[in-house]
């Protein structure tokens, strides 16, 4: 059992929830996950390991409601708790001292970026940040990621915020302007890490992608996450999350990402049934 | 019968004792254990057909060296906590290893009778042993030594890591087991079905474990949550037990693995048994629709027997074993081969997977396959199947569950470096001492030899825990 010690809203439908585990507070690295499990009948989802707080013993996650286990998760509030967390999984965001370093993140993946962004940042990297959301009220994170740039934008798909635009169009014009860019990470909704794929690819620019396929151990054990990069198969929990986006097979990802479609209908139709009689 | 005065004779003529069992057409769809355990009155019955061997040659095929004569003796007298006992002293996990040791290339394959009627059901009784005295109450714990005051810490929740576990609290020692998973038991609980090995079994296994003091930790990733090195500075063990397993599952290589509704069987397994997605949507997990559709499992081991009678289960219209070899080769115990029969199972044997075909959608459609012949045997005595040329065909399969082995998981591998591993990648022992070439770091169960079975993993852990105890006790091992 892990105690939720402060849970917020960000954005509708976006929570930070920081919950006591020391043992991953003291040993997770950028680019690490969690997997968790709400309940006693819960099952066990990624979730990207936001922040941590190794003197308190906390780490932090922010939670998109997506379907069942998302929702159900960010009905939660401070004092809570979940039944299993374990991890820190994956292997952690290769960091070293690239030159300038971009990260990108599309809506949620802001949350999954922001922790590879400090990384860079205090490997002394010159850190440009774009982060998109859809419109104003689901930009996540801004402060925090202005924090650790050196240039920082935002960018809304309706313009109610920021740069008007996909952050493709942002990165894009970052290269026609002459920088000279080293290496960029981007996370978000797939077709958003395969546009930026194709931006850089032309550019010889190293690009790196967190990759979000559909797991149940985490652990290597089940191959229920495997992607194909380079033409073979890699267990997504312990080869990545993170892989070269030049060589993902994004197409194969987003069709796997479908197999459970009518069951997660089903369980996110029961859940809103169940929190409507409460 | 009076068992005290039976002639040779009279004993020969007894039957095998056959374990009564759900009736095939109702077991094919519950998830309810399909043997139903031996009453008294059978057990007593068939423990009378043991003639009590002077050396007996049962044990010498039991790799923990169970003193059966006696404990079927206890039996047929009548006494089952006393027999119950005796099996004790050599294995912990009785009411496991009768229901899912391969007996007929064991302990029953060197029983004497064996070679002239059928074997003494060995694996039987000590299933009815050990649940005699659990489902009376009747359970007593051990004694432990006092307190050495050394802590082991062990890796994996199988039963490598809990007969090592169980040996070194007796011991004396303390011990703290890291389990990977939100469950314990290993592939006890993960892979092999409720249908086959219930869970309440391990469960309360386990529990006898808590009592006596070993403490459990799940959620705790070796190599990941903590390494084996921080085990043995930081956190103060002062020896390590790896008993992690072979949970690396390995796939065909072949177009279209990546297709909807291709599983490894560990995956299948793990969500079916572990997250329960049988009782979806009352648990939330999901797992493959295989009510009405066709389901071909690719292999020809425990593993797959457990796969393709967990599809027919979950509703498949047709479940399939496609295997490359022909039945006699099949590495599955044959009582599951027998069961699966009976279940509706079909088995395609002599058929070699070539191609995953799909639709649009990217959802399986058929499995192009290949037929086989026996060519002439190959160096480890099998005859080598040879492809028949142009007989490939398509088999029509909405899902296939993909069950040809497992690898050793890396993680532990690649953040302990100072373990040797092999070409396989498992973990290279002395095999009299289980110790690895890292100092006080040992290793047993699949880790070490690949994909087995429960009682040789428990033997490792048991061998593993006398060698830690010497030398945490500084006892020479030539005494
Ligand atoms: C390494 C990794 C890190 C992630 N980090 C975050 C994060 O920090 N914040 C966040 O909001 N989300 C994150 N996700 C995505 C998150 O795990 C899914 O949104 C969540 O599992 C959906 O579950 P659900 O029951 O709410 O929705 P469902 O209705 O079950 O599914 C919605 C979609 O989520 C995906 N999904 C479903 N089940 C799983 C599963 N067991 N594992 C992975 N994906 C699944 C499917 O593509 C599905 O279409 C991460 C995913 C991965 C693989
Ligand atoms: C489906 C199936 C059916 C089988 N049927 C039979 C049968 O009928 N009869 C038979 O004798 N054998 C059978 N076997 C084989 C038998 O189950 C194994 O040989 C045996 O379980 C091996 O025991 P073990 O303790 O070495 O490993 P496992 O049982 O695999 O246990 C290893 C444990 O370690 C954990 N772990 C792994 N890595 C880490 C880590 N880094 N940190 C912490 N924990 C970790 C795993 O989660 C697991 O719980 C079957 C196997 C399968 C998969
Ligand atoms: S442990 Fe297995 S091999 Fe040994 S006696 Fe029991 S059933 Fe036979
Ligand atoms: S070999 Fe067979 S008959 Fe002889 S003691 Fe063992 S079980 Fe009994
Ligand atoms: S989630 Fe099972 S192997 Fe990655």
């Amino acid at each position: 059992m892990h105690k939720i010690v402060s849970a917020i809203f960000l954005a509708e439908n976006i929570k930070k929830i920081e919950i006591e585990a020391p043992r991953i507070a003291k040993k997770r690295k950028a680019g690490q996950f969690i997997m968790i499990r709400v309940g006693e009948t819960g099952e066990r989802i990624p979730l990207t390991i936001a922040d941590s707080d190794p003197e308190k013993g906390t780490i932090s996650i922010i939670v998109q409601g997506m379907g069942k286990s998302t929702k159900e998760l960010n009905s939660k509030n401070a004092g809570d708790t979940v039944n299993d967390i374990v991890g820190p999984l994956g292997t952690p965001s290769h960091i070293e001292k690239f030159g300038t370093a971009v990260s990108i993140g599309g809506g949620v993946g802001t949350a999954i970026a922001y922790p590879t962004a400090v990384a860079l940042k205090e490997a002394g990297n010159y850190v440009i940040t774009i982060n998109g959301a859809r419109s104003k009220d689901l930009v996540i994170l801004e402060n925090e990621m202005k924090a650790v740039s050196d240039e920082a934008y935002i960018t809304t798909d309706d313009g109610s915020y920021g740069f008007h635009g996909f952050v493709t169009q942002k990165l894009q014009e970052l290269i026609d302007s002459g920088k000279k860019i080293d290496y960029v990470l981007a996370i978000g909704p797939i077709p958003m890490m395969k546009a930026i794929a194709e931006v850089t690819r032309p550019y010889g620019i190293k690009t790196m992608v967190s990759l979000n396929p559909i797991m149940v151990d985490g652990t290597g054990m089940c191959g229920g996450c495997r992607v194909t990069v380079d033409n073979q198969i890699k267990f997504a929990c312990v080869d990545g999350p993170e892989f070269d986006a030049h060589q993902v097979d994004f197409k194969n990802l987003t069709d796997r990402n479908k197999v459970y479609l009518p069951e997660e209908k089903q369980s996110a139709e029961a859940f809103r049934h169940q929190c409507n009689l409460q | 019968m009076d068992p005290q005065h039976i002639t040779t004779k009279e004993r020969f003529a007894i039957p095998r004792q056959v374990m009564p069992a759900q009736s095939a057409d109702i077991r094919n769809k519950n998830f309810k254990e399909v043997n139903l355990g031996y009453s008294a009155e059978l057990a007593q019955t068939e423990a009378l057909r043991c003639i009590q061997c002077k050396d007996p040659a049962c044990i010498k095929g039991c790799p923990v060296n169970i003193k059966i004569d006696q404990f079927i003796k206890l039996i047929a007298d009548g006494d089952f906590l006393g027999a119950a006992r005796k099996i004790k002293e050599d294995n912990v996990l009785p009411a496991i290893c009768g229901r899912v040791c391969p007996q007929e290339d064991q302990c029953e394959k060197t029983c004497i009778l064996t070679k002239k009627h059928t074997s003494v059901a060995i694996g039987n009784l000590e299933r009815f042993a050990a649940d005699y005295e659990r489902e009376t109450g009747n359970v007593k714990l051990p004694s432990v030594k006092a307190s050495t005051g050394k802590k082991v810490a062990v890796i994996g929740s199988g039963p490598a890591g809990l007969s090592c576990a169980n040996d070194l609290i007796q011991m004396g020692h303390a011990v703290t087991v890291f389990e990977a998973l939100h469950e314990l038991g290993g592939v006890l609980v993960y892979g092999i079905p409720e249908f086959r090995l219930p869970k309440d079994i391990v469960r309360s296994e386990i529990d006898g474990l808590k009592k006596l003091g070993v403490e459990f930790i799940t959620n705790a990733v070796a190599g990941r949550s903590v390494t084996v090195d921080e085990l043995l500075t930081e956190e103060g063990f002062d020896a390590v037990f790896i008993g992690s397993g072979a949970g690396l599952p390995w796939f065909l290589g072949i177009p279209g693995e990546n297709l909807l509704g291709v599983y490894s069987a560990n995956e299948f397994l793990t969500r079916v048994n572990l997250m329960k997605s049988y009782q979806f949507p009352d648990n939330d997990t999901p797992v493959f629709n295989c009510k009405g559709k066709n389901v071909a499992v690719f292999g020809g081991g425990n593993t797959a027997m457990d796969a393709v009678r967990t599809a027919k289960r979950l509703g498949a219209e047709h479940a399939y074993i496609v295997y490359r070899r022909s039945e006699t080769e099949m590495p599955a115990r044959l009582e599951e081969v027998h069961h699966a029969k009976e279940e509706g199972v079909e088995f395609l044997m002599l058929m070699n997977p070539l191609e995953f075909i799909g639709n649009e959608q990217q959802w399986l459609t058929g499995a192009k396959c290949l037929k086989m012949e026996l060519g002439e045997p190959d160096e480890s005595g099998r005859r080598r199947p040879v492809p028949i040329i142009g007989s490939e065909f398509v088999l029509p399969v909405d899902m296939a569950v993909i069950s040809i082995g497992n690898g050793s998981n890396p993680l532990i591998k690649q953040t302990t470096p100072d373990i040797d591993v092999s070409k396989r990648d498992t973990i290279v022992v002395d095999i009299n001492t289980m110790a690895t070439s890292k100092d006080n770091v040992y290793a047993g169960g699949d880790v070490v030899t690949g994909g087995a079975t429960v009682i040789l993993a428990m033997g490792a852990g048991r061998t593993a825990a006398t060698a830690i105890h010497r030398k945490l006790m500084g006892i020479d091992s030539d005494e």
